[in-house]
């Protein structure tokens, strides 16, 4: 694909991003649904960081997600009624999560490594059931919600507008794409691609590998719980599920389903997976069967990803 | 006091016995395939499920004995059907295809069995504890620590000592040696997985009369088998009894002192043992990890 192409198809992709939550009602959804797959999107974007650029797969993610979600949930209703110092709050206790964690995993390679985090997320997720005093325990932590958003200049009522909401989360997505397409690109994320492709020759290369899978991870966790207080904030409300490890999987599952070599993948098959998710629980109590022959349809059938069909072979 | 820490004990070693019969399985499948059977916990409820259809007609032993073998079957036909298209792939794809497959069988089981909780029959003899001095020790809970104990040797029997285990065990090492030297490892995977899912429904069958019969039945076990693995060691099916044992015991004393931790123990003790012996306790030096 060359670079026209490329900067044309870029081009559609924000203008689709930044017009969604008016067609979205055309095809039978909805804003907050819009705003769902934006934060989805960014959490699988941070599992395919890892997964999809470092070559190691974790299927934990959803701890560092629900911490934000809980972080911030819990800034606004125990310390300050801000939503972005909750939001701060959050991002700073997933990456801290995610660097303690990370430093115990880096010498774990392939399935022991999915093994491990998906084992630890679970320690998140049994405190948040027993802690239920401060985290609401089973029923999830409410009486809190998002906060209008003062600029000095002018106030977004983020709360009362979902659009506006829709735009915020957006702008923050935008910074963390960004943010992401620079890390990738810089020595330190060709890097990780080389560590990918190679990581014998990469370590005989002098390349301090568990130095750069830690920093990746720690990254990776840093994103995926900046979506987990986005999430948190669009509900409202934060319970258990939002750390369970079945949510981790879907996470992974979105990546793999949008194209794992490509950045913007994951965000594609957040779109098709939420909006999918929505329409069969919106039929059928038995949604999960659904989802579950759809994991295995995609395995068997569709490994590559909607982005990996149209790079060809060379992918 | 020295009751119930006793208590909390055998209490601990009756879980670690599940989560040790399941680690097995889930081991033996990993070691010989590289394939980490999210499935496990859905093949151990469907294991509960076909008991409790059959002890109207043969019985609680009739179904301890045939329920098992029955979701064997069902092992082999999951791995012939869809597992083995996973083989030699990214281990991403085998992980995705079972945690797919673990929504399928939940919400399976749910549909036809209903959510709520079964009550699921054991003779009544054996649920009566045995002195009034230690009231824990029903004779169920002995009875099953018995069996899984027999199940373990059986195990170890079969690995150690039929031509078929000594094949297992040598693909564990080096699974195109094996083929080279004319093994068919298509049926040696096959029945491998089998071993596993045996496993599984055996557990299924045992944890149904402790803990009562509902389709989540195998997701509280599923975690602390991984936990078990890793702490016992990769590679050996030795560690991963310990490790399964020794997490049950240590959790269950634990809810002496502190019940809400007594979940939470088990990783705090994997982390441990990442930090000091990464490989875990009876992992193999330069094992590949």
């Amino acid at each position: 694909m060359n670079r026209t192409s490329k900067g044309i198809l870029l081009a559609i992709l924000w203008l689709a991003l930044l017009t969604m939550p008016y067609w979205m009602r055309a095809v039978g959804g909805y804003t907050e649904l819009a705003t769902r797959v934006l934060v989805l999107g960014l959490a699988a974007m941070s599992v395919n960081f890892l997964l999809g650029f470092t070559g190691v797969l974790s299927m934990g993610h959803a701890a560092y997600f629900g911490l934000g979600a809980y972080a911030v949930g819990m800034t606004i209703k125990y310390l300050v009624p801000s939503t972005g110092l909750g939001i701060v709050a959050a991002v700073v206790a997933g990456t801290l999560a995610g660097a303690l964690i990370g430093a115990l995993i880096v010498k774990l390679r392939g399935i022991y490594f999915a093994m491990v985090t998906i084992a630890f997320g679970q320690v998140f997720y049994f405190i948040a059931f027993r802690w239920r005093s401060v985290t609401g325990g089973d029923d999830g932590l409410t009486g809190w919600h998002r906060m209008p958003i003062d600029l000095g200049f002018t106030r977004l009522d983020i709360l009362q507008n979902d659009k506006a909401y829709y735009y915020v989360v957006l702008a923050i997505f935008a910074l963390a794409a960004g943010a992401m397409t620079l890390l990738l690109r810089s020595p330190f994320g060709r890097t990780l691609l080389a560590i990918r492709e190679n990581e014998t020759r990469a370590r005989f290369l002098g390349i301090p590998i568990e130095l750069h899978i830690w920093i990746a991870f720690v990254i990776s966790c840093f994103f995926a719980s900046l979506a987990g207080a986005l999430y948190g904030l669009l509900n409202n409300f934060t319970d258990p599920r939002a750390l369970h490890w079945t949510l981790s999987g879907n996470f992974v599952i979105m990546a793999v389903l949008g194209g794992m070599r490509s950045f913007w993948g994951p965000l594609v098959g957040a779109a098709i997976f939420v909006v999918l998710q929505d329409y069969v629980s919106s039929q059928t109590q038995n949604w999960m069967f659904f989802i579950g022959i759809f994991f295995v349809l995609i395995v068997l059938f569709f490994p590559r990803g909607v982005l990996g069909l149209f790079k060809g072979k060379t992918a | 006091m020295t009751q119930l820490v006793l208590f909390n004990a055998f209490n601990g070693l009756i879980v670690g016995a599940f989560y040790a019969l399941m680690a097995l399985g889930l081991s033996l499948i990993i070691n010989l395939t590289s394939v980490i059977n999210f499935a496990h916990g859905g093949f151990l409820a469907l294991g509960a499920y076909i008991a409790y259809m059959l002890i109207p007609h043969v019985g609680f032993w009739g179904a301890l004995l045939i329920a098992p073998p029955i979701t064997a079957l069902l092992g082999l036909v999951v791995e012939r059907v869809l597992i083995r298209h996973c083989y030699g792939r990214d281990p991403l794809y085998s992980l995705l295809l079972t945690f797919g497959l673990t929504y399928v069988f939940e919400d399976a089981t749910r549909y036809t069995w209903g959510a709520q909780s079964l009550p699921f029959h054991v003779p009544d003899w054996l649920m009566s504890p045995l002195t009034p001095s230690l009231f824990f020790l029903t004779g169920y809970r002995l009875f099953m620590v018995v069996l899984v104990a027999i199940a373990v040797l059986g195990l170890f029997y079969v690995l150690n000592r039929t031509r078929l285990g000594m094949r297992i065990r040598a693909g564990t090492l080096d699974l195109e040696m094996v083929s080279v030297l004319g093994v068919n490892v298509r049926i040696l995977r096959n029945l491998n997985f089998g071993l596993g899912i045996y496993l599984a429904g055996l557990a299924g069958v045992l944890a149904a009369g402790l803990l009562g019969l509902q389709p989540t039945i195998g997701d509280s076990l599923i975690m602390p088998s991984f936990v078990a693995i890793i702490v016992g060691g990769i590679g050996s099916l030795t560690g991963t009894l310990l490790g399964g044992l020794l997490i049950g015991v240590v959790s269950g004393i634990t809810t002496i002192f502190f019940p809400s931790a007594s979940e939470a123990i088990i990783y705090v003790m994997m982390a441990l043992v990442l930090l000091v012996r990464p490989r875990g306790l009876l992992g193999e030096e330069g094992m590949k990890l």
